[in-house]
């Protein structure tokens, strides 16, 4: 009973609870002011497509965080591995001619991969050499923002304006729109029902789930803990650069400086809050991507400011996250009877 | 105060969600008394000792030391009542001195520094007294298993204990050092201490205590001068009936050749070689039984064999040389592994579903995708087979017993018919019955031809169950005895170095 009340229900409550009484304290009517952050999220046609495409890159990173946790890898890199899968998307979007059929798929490998090789070293370094991956993931996330801001203002800067950007992709890597959304939307369901399988009944998601809860176990049961750990990191790197090729060749169609809002950082939380469960991802995907759409509603229906919504967030991510301290260090044979 | 008791529980009951560990126990322990308290696992011998020494708190009941009736919180209010505890994994600090470790907590300052001067003397002292001898200026990483166990006793007395706990001290001992052990602590009874002494060994009992109490289920059967008694009458009491003879069936009959070489095989350790150049064979259809004080390579013999560690030497399996593969490779090729740390065995946050097929998974898998059908039907297999008491294959490992854990665990490493299992300590920790069940299925395995490997530290394990035996001491094979030459006396002084 009491790990249900400790659950996300319970850092949902609190988190708003304690918003509301930041916006009580602040002068604001917290019912109204979370009415209108309502209605901005989901009040009519368009702003639930804004929601839903807000959700999109929420729920493929969240996964990729996810898929990190369960094999016991905290990969706070994502925005970096975001950040150069989406580079190499617009790049490969702008600079090559090609028929949309093969044009589209290939820009959206090609993010994959620049994801995918932005996780390689720290997953390598950790499965061979046990070099922590929360240091190494956060200084490559460093190079990842300053080796694109570079490059988007020197090399691969669009020479026809003063802004720090590529060129637009060209229309034939497009992802497809209709009515306020884009195609990724379909990407991310797709990758939502791909981690339930692959995690549910694939050889590779039971191995993860091994390694990450019981890594003497898998080694005993002929699991190499060091390939799996890193291919759950070259995994995770793919969806966080799948997760950038969406925004770009969805939203943007090229990269700017600092694109991202900090895409790769909300997944942690969604990935927390979301327990590592497909279901649970793709739902706190799509509250935090309500939220983020939200709080723009809120601010200009009421005096609340939207930073509000970033207190929320923030008690939702301490709440989730004590859950997971406690899930983790109770793991690997914790389970004495005192018996 | 001879008169009163040492300690007087009375009324004692605890209960863990929902579950009594204790009931209604009343127990008294005299001064002057070697007392053991006997019981089978999960009797609630170790939470009666734990609520004495403010481990737990009972739910209710009443505690009286010396005749006072105390409150006992926590461990420094049952120290500073003269409780001491020897508990059965020791609470030291491996990169610390014996004397360090000694002090640690009860520190005497001068000028506010640690008066260690002043503490050695009063440390020698008291291991003079009782024979407890020790090198104090030792790391205690670098002390044997034994010598550990008597800083644990000295760090209880420098505390000034004048009832001691001690909680299967002779787990870990070898024979002779079992004796030396019980040597000292008749000595600190002599003086007038209570010595409380948590044992499975009723042959240990009767000969050294005063008195014992058997506790089953929570509940005090019968307390009684061990003059009084024997050791099948203790057993009765503890099961609660007559248990069939332990004594296994040695009837199956060993084959020609070996289904195992061992040539030659040694493990880096920290120091030197934590295995030394190790050479054995097993037979098919033959026990092989690994004796020795824990830490003397066992454990590096088990990885080395199943690949959890680097080594050198050549292990052949059935002919085939298996000592460059992989864990994975060496499992396909035949081997099977029950780890002595159960950390290895099994993943207990998951599913009896999801550990039933760790180490065969991709057994039960097409093109990458696991069998869900195939799956459940193994697992109401070994359920079934290996009688074990669960509420189903969804239920979490953690949620099962000991018993159980062991039976998934050996029932899991026997399905596929291994031509060598390897077991380290396979009974550790479990009850009577589920002894018994786990001793015949070994025996069953080499019935069916295969060779087993098994480590274990009771010796008494070792020679019920093995055609020969192998005495590890300091990473060597210390000799080989057959069965007919594998006394106790002689075994045990092997085990402490002696050539065979």
């Amino acid at each position: 009973m009491r790990r249900i009340i400790s659950g996300p229900a319970f850092a949902l409550l609190a988190a708003f609870g304690l918003g509301a009484m930041a916006i009580w304290v602040s002068g604001g009517n917290p019912i109204t002011s979370f009415g209108a952050m309502f209605a901005g999220a989901f009040g009519s046609g368009p702003t639930v497509a804004e929601t839903l495409v807000k959700s999109v890159p929420l729920i493929i990173t969240g996964l990729a965080v996810a898929l990190g946790l369960r094999a016991g890898l905290f990969n706070i890199g994502v925005e970096g591995q975001l950040l150069v899968g989406g580079l190499c998307a617009a790049y490969v979007g702008y600079a090559v001619k090609l028929p949309a059929v093969v044009h589209l798929p290939l820009c959206i490998v090609c993010g994959m991969i620049g994801g995918a090789a932005w996780g390689l070293l720290p997953g390598f370094l950790r499965a061979k050499r046990g070099v922590h991956e929360v240091i190494t993931t956060i200084m490559m996330n460093y190079i990842a923002f300053y080796l694109t801001h570079y490059l988007v203002t020197n090399p691969l800067k669009d020479a026809t304006t003063m802004a720090p950007q590529t060129p637009e992709a060209l229309s034939s890597a497009w992802l497809p729109a209709f009515g306020g959304l884009h195609a990724g939307i379909l990407l991310a369901l797709i990758c939502l029902a791909g981690y339930a399988f692959v995690m549910g009944r694939g050889v590779f998601g039971y191995e993860v789930k091994v390694v990450g809860k019981a890594p003497d176990a898998a080694r005993a049961a002929g699991i190499s803990v060091t390939g799996t750990l890193v291919r759950a990191m070259l995994i995770s790197g793919a969806l966080a650069g799948l997760a950038g090729a969406v925004e770009v060749l969805g939203v943007h169609h090229k990269f700017y400086d600092q694109f991202s809002p900090g895409y790769g950082f909300d997944s942690i939380a969604v990935a927390f809050l979301g327990g590592g469960s497909a279901l649970g991802t793709g739902l706190s995907a799509l509250l935090f991507g309500a939220l983020r759409n939200g709080a723009v509603g809120m601010q200009l229906a009421t005096d609340t400011p939207r930073e509000i919504v970033t207190i929320i967030q923030a008690i939702i991510i301490v709440m989730a996250g004590t859950k997971f301290v406690k899930n983790s260090s109770g793991s690997g044979g914790g389970a004495d009877d005192p018996l | 105060m001879e008169n009163t008791p040492a300690v007087e529980m009375i009324g004692i009951t605890k209960r863990f969600s929902g579950v009594a560990a204790n009931e209604g126990v009343d127990f008294t322990a005299s001064w002057g008394e070697l007392h053991a308290l006997i019981g089978e696992n999960g009797a609630g011998k170790s939470t009666l000792m734990n609520l004495l020494y403010g481990l737990h708190i009972p739910d209710s009941g009443e505690i009286k030391v010396g005749g006072d009736s105390v409150r006992i919180a926590d461990p420094r209010d049952a120290i500073a009542l003269g409780i001491g505890m020897v508990h059965q994994h020791f609470m030291l600090i491996p990169a610390f001195t014996a004397l360090e470790n000694i002090v640690l907590g009860a520190e005497t300052a001068k000028l506010g520094l640690t008066d260690f001067r002043a503490a050695e003397a009063k440390v020698l002292a008291t291991g003079e007294r009782f024979g407890l001898r020790v090198d104090l200026h030792k790391k205690v990483a670098d002390l044997s298993v034994s010598a550990q166990q008597k800083v644990e006793i000295l760090k209880a007395l420098y505390r000034d204990a004048r009832i001691l706990i001690l909680d299967e001290p002779t787990s870990v001992l070898a024979p002779q050092e079992a004796e030396s052990l019980f040597e000292m602590l008749r000595r600190m009874v002599a003086e007038g201490m209570c010595v409380i002494l948590i044992s499975h060994k009723l042959n240990d009992v009767i000969s050294y205590a005063d008195r014992v109490t058997v506790l089953r289920r929570g509940r005090v059967v019968a307390s009684l001068e061990t003059g009084q008694t024997c050791p099948e009458e203790l057993t009765r009491m503890m099961v609660g009936e007559d248990v069939p003879t332990a004594e296994p069936q040695k009837a199956s009959v060993v084959g020609e050749g070996a289904v195992l070489k061992v040539r030659d095989l040694s493990v880096r350790g920290r120091s030197g070689r934590a295995l030394d150049s190790v050479s054995f064979d097993i037979r098919p259809g033959e026990v092989l039984g690994v004796a020795g004080v824990d830490g003397n390579g066992q454990r590096e013999l088990a990885e080395a064999l199943v690949g959890l560690t680097r080594s050198t030497g050549t292990i052949t399996l059935g002919g085939v040389d298996i000592s460059g593969m992989s864990v994975r490779g060496r499992l396909e090729q035949g081997m099977a592994y029950v780890p002595e740390d159960r950390r290895f065995a099994l993943a207990p946050d998951f599913s009896i579903l999801d550990n039933s097929i760790l180490g065969f998974h991709r057994g039960f898998a097409y093109h990458g995708i696991l069998d869900l059908d195939e799956m459940v039907e193994r697992a109401d297999e070994l359920i079934g087979r290996n009688d074990i008491r669960a509420s189903g294959p969804g239920a979490p490992v953690k949620s099962l017993s000991g018993g159980n854990r062991q039976k998934l665990v050996l029932g899991r490493a026997l399905i596929g018919e291994p031509t060598i299992l390897i077991a380290c300590q396979p009974t550790m920790g479990l009850d009577v019955h589920a002894t018994a069940e786990i001793h015949r299925r070994l025996l069953a395995e080499c019935t069916r031809g295969a060779g087993v490997l098994l480590i274990s530290y009771d010796l008494d394990e070792i020679l019920a169950l093995s055609h020969r035996v192998l005495v590890m001491y300091q990473g060597r094979v210390a000799g080989v005895l057959t069965r007919e030459e594998a006394s106790r006396e002689k075994v045990g002084a092997m085990m402490l170095g002696a050539k065979a």
